[in-house]
């Protein structure tokens, strides 16, 4: 009896003892940066999805351009070939790869776009306007989901270091997560407005 | 030198426009609008609503600098919340004057209809030509109306109904549950004795689930593991602190009288922009 009743203070103990120790600060955090990286998935999955509409439009009035074919092609099948699970967040070299794929992408897809100013036909498309309108829209839509990500790992970071729940998740094994990197957000914030200006609007 | 050059490149960062608050449907900044004309969008905006259920809300600003007018309206959207909540049927049409932009940023439950390419559309089509003459008012009322118009022909929850609330949420009302059990079920233990104190404190916690969750199962549960745990525990409650007042229990109170507020809405970045 005596034995029990220590046994069910003790747990009752732990129970508080996690509480307050950030045990569902951590179990809380870890959930949202789940959400918000599905969600960044789901944009991306978006726009690859859009990819191929978009450039059989384009080639309907833009035949000869075949190089900016292949490296959109190529770079949606790079992106493609990536499993894109929700694990990746825990694997900082795949998370840095996949990064890099829809990077890729993401340049493929403005030099797309600069192409095609080059065709007035093709721009006063409704199709491709609509296209054009989806693109925009999702870009924007992953720039939101990926500032959501950061906001979300930020949160989920510093309960992973900061004392005391630092103690809690090293007894359960939670790791901080990788992020979106500044050089990297740089570069993709950067290369369509690079491109754009080159010409010469 | 060089940090100061750095500061000087940094700060335009800090020095981001200001979400205006939210008070009338209708914000003009810019003074573009008569009063007469503002009054007439407000009032077909505010009949909308009553309608339909869906919040659409203005602004014209001078200018969004230095961000680009899409993180200046998701910042508008994320601060105003316009749409009702979980429906996220909110629409905000931003136009920045002196930047010759705009755009329409479109709630998660109006993705369906006001899609992306709709939106452009009505941006190229409806609003800009009457910019770009310097038509203002037409342009942000037809633009106005053709996104009522689309926004009409989506299936949403009634206007009236309001929209069932998802309750607090058994996993944060049961850490509270528990130690109000073992801090109260000590006390009543310890003033009329084991079993009859196990029972109080069991029907009390029981009943205060039940208020809280609304399940008569769940209730059940609690009172009978806070019975169980005053008969066996006894004096566990002596070490803990105060202070586990009923937190995260509170309920934002919605509409408060007078000005336009936003229903909680929420937005991911859908929508378009245009420039002019």
């Amino acid at each position: 009896m005596t034995l029990s009743r220590i046994r069910l203070a003790l747990a009752a103990m732990l129970l508080l003892l996690l509480s307050g120790c950030g045990y569902n600060t951590l179990q809380s955090t870890d959930e949202q940066v789940k959400a918000a990286w599905s969600e960044v998935l789901n944009q991306y999955q978006r726009r690859a999805d859009l990819v191929p509409n978009l450039v059989e439009t384009v080639k309907a009035f833009a035949k000869q351009e075949l190089e900016v074919f292949t490296r959109v092609t190529e770079a949606r099948a790079r992106v493609g070939s990536i499993q894109a699970t929700p694990e990746l967040v825990n694997n900082p070299e795949a998370f840095a790869r996949f990064q890099q794929a829809q990077g890729e992408l993401t340049g493929a897809l403005s030099r797309l776009l600069v192409v095609a100013e080059n065709y007035p036909q093709l721009k006063s498309d409704a199709n491709f306007r609509d296209l054009q309108a989806q693109l925009e829209g999702t870009e924007n839509r992953i720039a939101v989901a990926r500032n959501r990500y950061i906001k979300a790992v930020e949160g989920y970071n510093v309960t992973v270091r900061q004392f005391p729940s630092n103690l809690t998740a090293m007894a359960f094994g939670f790791k901080t997560k990788p992020n979106f990197s500044v050089e990297n957000e740089r570069e993709i914030s950067k290369a369509p407005k690079v491109d754009f200006g080159q010409k010469g609007k | 030198m060089r940090v100061l050059l750095l500061l000087l490149l940094a700060l335009p960062a800090w020095a981001q426009v200001a979400v205006p608050p939210l008070a009338t449907r209708v914000t003009d900044l810019t003074g573009t609008l008569t009063r007469e004309q503002t009054a007439s969008l407000e009032q077909r905006l505010q009949s909308f609503e009553a309608r339909k259920g869906s919040q659409v809300a203005v602004l014209l600003v001078p200018t969004s600098a230095p961000e680009a007018i899409e993180q200046y309206a998701l910042r508008v959207a994320e601060q105003w919340k316009i749409g009702r909540r979980k429906v996220d049927d909110g629409a905000i049409l931003v136009v920045a004057k002196n930047d010759r932009a705009l755009r329409i940023e479109v709630g998660y439950g109006l993705e369906g209809a006001l899609n992306d390419a709709t939106a452009s559309r009505i941006i190229r089509e409806v609003i800009t030509p009457r910019f770009r003459e310097g038509d203002f008012y037409g342009g942000i009322n037809a633009g106005v109306d053709r996104m009522l118009r689309v926004i009409d022909g989506e299936p949403l929850p009634d206007a009236a109904k309001p929209v069932p609330q998802v309750g607090g949420g058994l996993g944060q009302s049961l850490p509270v549950l528990l130690i109000l059990a073992m801090v109260v079920g000590g006390l009543l233990r310890r003033m009329l004795g084991k079993t009859v104190g196990s029972v109080a404190a069991g029907g009390a916690v029981g009943a205060v689930a039940w208020f809280l969750v609304g399940a008569v199962s769940i209730a059940v549960v609690a009172g009978i593991l806070a019975f169980i745990f005053t008969l066996i525990g006894g004096g566990a409650g002596r070490g803990f602190p105060g202070g586990f007042g009923g937190g995260g229990l509170g309920r934002s109170g919605g509409f408060g009288g007078g000005g336009f507020r936003g229903g909680g809405g929420g937005f991911g970045g859908g929508g378009a922009s245009g420039r002019w």
